[in-house]
């Protein structure tokens, strides 16, 4: 099995520019079923040999889909993703990075109560090996298996897949859950879905300075998870007071500095990994030491 | 985005905050003739984008104008050191000449998001004056909080519950309440990041006044507001990362003699911890973005390169989707056009690595090939010593 999306997925892509045909084309050859397009203006035409519709309302209608994935760029995309919400798609993947922190508390209220799951923004998406792409990774380089890999980086993922992939171990789905200060799955909600499936054996969770979502995280694998969790905090040496690349990736007033992250996995059993190129060496390290 | 006390007291009354009246100054005739039209009795505050400007000796009290003058002169030019500066402080070009206020109490003001709740949150605390912070981590139950809902602002009753729990009287609670309530609408309106009022300052004739402010600003919400836009002030920037952002790139310089260039913020970070991890120091921060395209890894060369400390480079692309062969021939044609000398150390992930191998080692430049992000940092940290 596999989380968030399968095989069945039925996806629609909202924002059919260059970078969304780009991308939904990528996904197609992986074999997700993309079912449709929604770009105002664009309605009523085919792409990707897929029908294009202005409104989600009218793509919900027309192809049932089950999932969403938003290329809009930065001034709309909150408002893409406040269309799906009203639209009740189950799951919404925006990839978009740069979105206004305003526009997006606005979303996340939405979102409360809904019945709506939103992936992102500034995520690479999801992806279940060999069975649905909902994303920008490069499909390649996963292998159908038993790991659950959640991260909030893009390109530090397929670092930790790539890890993987080359021990010979593959993934149940990996979650990037994006960059950015406010974030619609969260690694709780991850770690969670991971937990319950039956098929995940074990966590990957890569986090990184900023916040406190990773010691929250800590916390519930602690009380919660039952499958062996290895994990890494990237921006041991980042300046505090900058902001590292992602909006949300800023040690601001001595607090999210990797060092306490760390501490927070560590006291809750997590094996953390010395090194980015340990990912994968730790975790299948920490699988021997639970199989004992 | 950051900008400057004086700016942001701008910003702030036009949403009906109170301040003292200043006029910002570039030279001492400017601040001579502010401080008369202010009445001689002046408060001069050097204006520069960070904070414990008074510990530093930025900010001097005058009785008169010539005094004003005199402090004036003493404090344009001069580097101004203060715990966030670092020991080089930054050069003072820009004065704040502003009213003295008759001050009863100092108060804390500030409002940021939460990100656990995806709400801002309106902070008061009656310890003016301390940094937040610390008063955080001494006596964190000493900070009140309310939480700001989508669309509806900080409303009056949580003010008022504010001002009650700080013990504000008289003429004064009405007018801190307004205050308090103008801050959070001013924060909203301008997409701020971080709004401090560090003092807020209630006064003997019961009036309620921002007496500092700071104002951080969202960059990602710039785009709808041109006006805040051009309060940027290049002189506060370190010039390589002003460069980098008009090429689109994020750059940060540190302190180290490793430079890396790297696609993706979190394995740019990574690649930081693993230089350190295998003993050296990172010289930069440097995401190029998941396209990585010739001309990204060619700007990123020569901005890593301004910097005289770098003795080696790592380059760590992620490429997946990019091919491998294509990055090669960019890496070699920005290395040979821009004539570089110091060792690269390259790990390169995606489609056709071979033919990409190849390019690099029919290249006749000095490249060093890694297998992965390990053997990189190892060999790079080698070559820098």
């Amino acid at each position: 099995m596999s989380v968030l999306v399968n095989e069945n997925t039925r996806v629609i892509v909202q924002g059919m520019g260059r970078a969304g045909q780009f991308h939904a084309r990528q996904c197609m050859d992986y074999g997700t079923r993309i079912v449709g397009g929604v770009h105002p203006g664009r309605g009523g035409s085919e792409l990707l040999g897929v029908p294009v519709f202005h409104t989600v309302r009218e793509a919900v209608r027309a192809v049932r889909p089950s999932a969403s994935i938003v290329f809009v760029p930065p001034p709309g995309a909150a408002d893409a993703i406040l269309e799906a919400v009203e639209a009740e798609i189950e799951l919404v993947v925006c990839i978009t990075e740069g979105i206004p922190a305003r526009d997006m508390v606005t979303a996340a209220a939405a979102l409360r109560g809904g019945r709506t799951r939103l992936l992102g923004p500034n995520c690479p998406g999801v992806i279940s090996p060999g069975k649905c792409k909902l994303g920008i990774m490069p499909g390649k380089i996963h292998k159908q298996g038993g790991i659950g890999v959640v991260s909030r980086s893009g390109t530090l993922t397929y670092e930790a897949v790539g890890q993987l992939t080359a021990l010979g171990i593959g993934q149940s789905t990996c979650i990037g859950i994006g960059g950015d200060p406010i974030i619609g799955t969260n690694f709780i909600d991850a770690l969670s879905l991971f937990n319950e499936d039956p098929d995940t054996t074990g966590i990957i969770m890569i986090g990184e300075i900023g916040g406190t979502a990773e010691e929250a995280a800590a916390e519930f694998v602690k009380s919660n998870v039952r499958k062996p969790v290895a994990g890494f905090i990237a921006g041991a040496t980042a300046p505090p007071g900058r902001r590292m690349g992602h909006a949300g990736a800023i040690i601001s007033g001595g607090k999210g500095t990797a060092g306490e992250k760390k501490a927070a996995m560590e006291a809750a059993g997590i094996a953390v990994a010395p090194s980015p190129a340990e990912l994968a060496s730790t975790l299948a390290q920490a699988m021997q030491t639970a199989d004992r | 985005m950051k900008i400057h006390e004086y700016q942001a007291k701008d910003i702030l009354r036009r949403y009906n905050v109170p301040t003292p009246r200043g006029t910002v100054a570039f030279a001492v005739d400017e601040a001579r003739a502010a401080a008369e039209e202010l009445g001689g009795k002046v408060v001069v505050k050097a204006q520069i984008h960070a904070g414990g400007r008074g510990k530093g000796g930025g900010v001097k009290l005058a009785h008169g104008v010539e005094e004003a003058a005199a402090k004036a002169q003493a404090i344009l030019g001069m580097p101004l050191v203060t715990p966030q500066t670092g020991p080089a402080g930054k050069i003072v070009k820009r004065l704040l000449i502003e009213e003295q206020m008759p001050i009863a109490r100092e108060i804390y003001l500030g409002v940021v998001l939460d990100r656990a709740i995806a709400k801002p949150v309106f902070m008061a605390s009656a310890e003016g004056g301390m940094e937040i912070e610390e008063v955080a981590a001494e006596n964190p139950d000493a900070i009140l909080k309310e939480t700001i809902e989508p669309g509806r602002g900080l409303r009056p009753y949580q003010a008022r519950r504010i001002a009650y729990a700080l013990g504000i009287e008289g003429d004064a609670f009405d007018a801190a309440v307004q205050a308090m309530t103008a801050l959070a609408n001013a924060y909203e309106a301008t997409d701020a990041s971080l709004v401090e009022i560090n003092p807020f300052v209630i006064t003997h004739d019961g009036h309620a006044v921002a007496l500092d402010a700071k104002m951080d600003f969202d960059d990602n919400a710039m785009f709808r507001h041109a006006d805040l836009a051009e309060l940027r002030d290049l002189d506060e920037e370190e010039p390589l990362e002003t460069e980098a952002i008009d090429h689109g790139l994020n750059y940060i310089k540190l302190d180290g003699n490793v430079g890396c260039i790297v696609n993706g913020a979190g394995l740019a970070m990574a690649t930081m911890d693993i230089i350190q991890y295998a003993g050296g120091m990172p010289a930069n921060f440097l995401d190029v973005g998941g396209g990585a395209s010739k001309d990204q890894i060619r700007n990123g060369f020569r901005i890593i390169l301004s910097d005289p400390n770098v003795k080696a480079v790592l380059i760590n692309i992620f490429g997946g989707i990019l091919k491998v062969d294509v990055l090669a021939e960019g890496v070699v044609a920005a290395a040979t056009e821009l004539n570089i000398e110091v060792p690269i150390v390259l790990r390169l992930e995606g489609t056709n690595i071979e033919r990409g191998r190849q390019i690099l080692n029919d290249s006749g430049l000095d490249f060093t090939v890694a297998g992965d992000m390990k053997e990189a940092a190892e060999k790079v940290v080698a070559l820098a010593a």
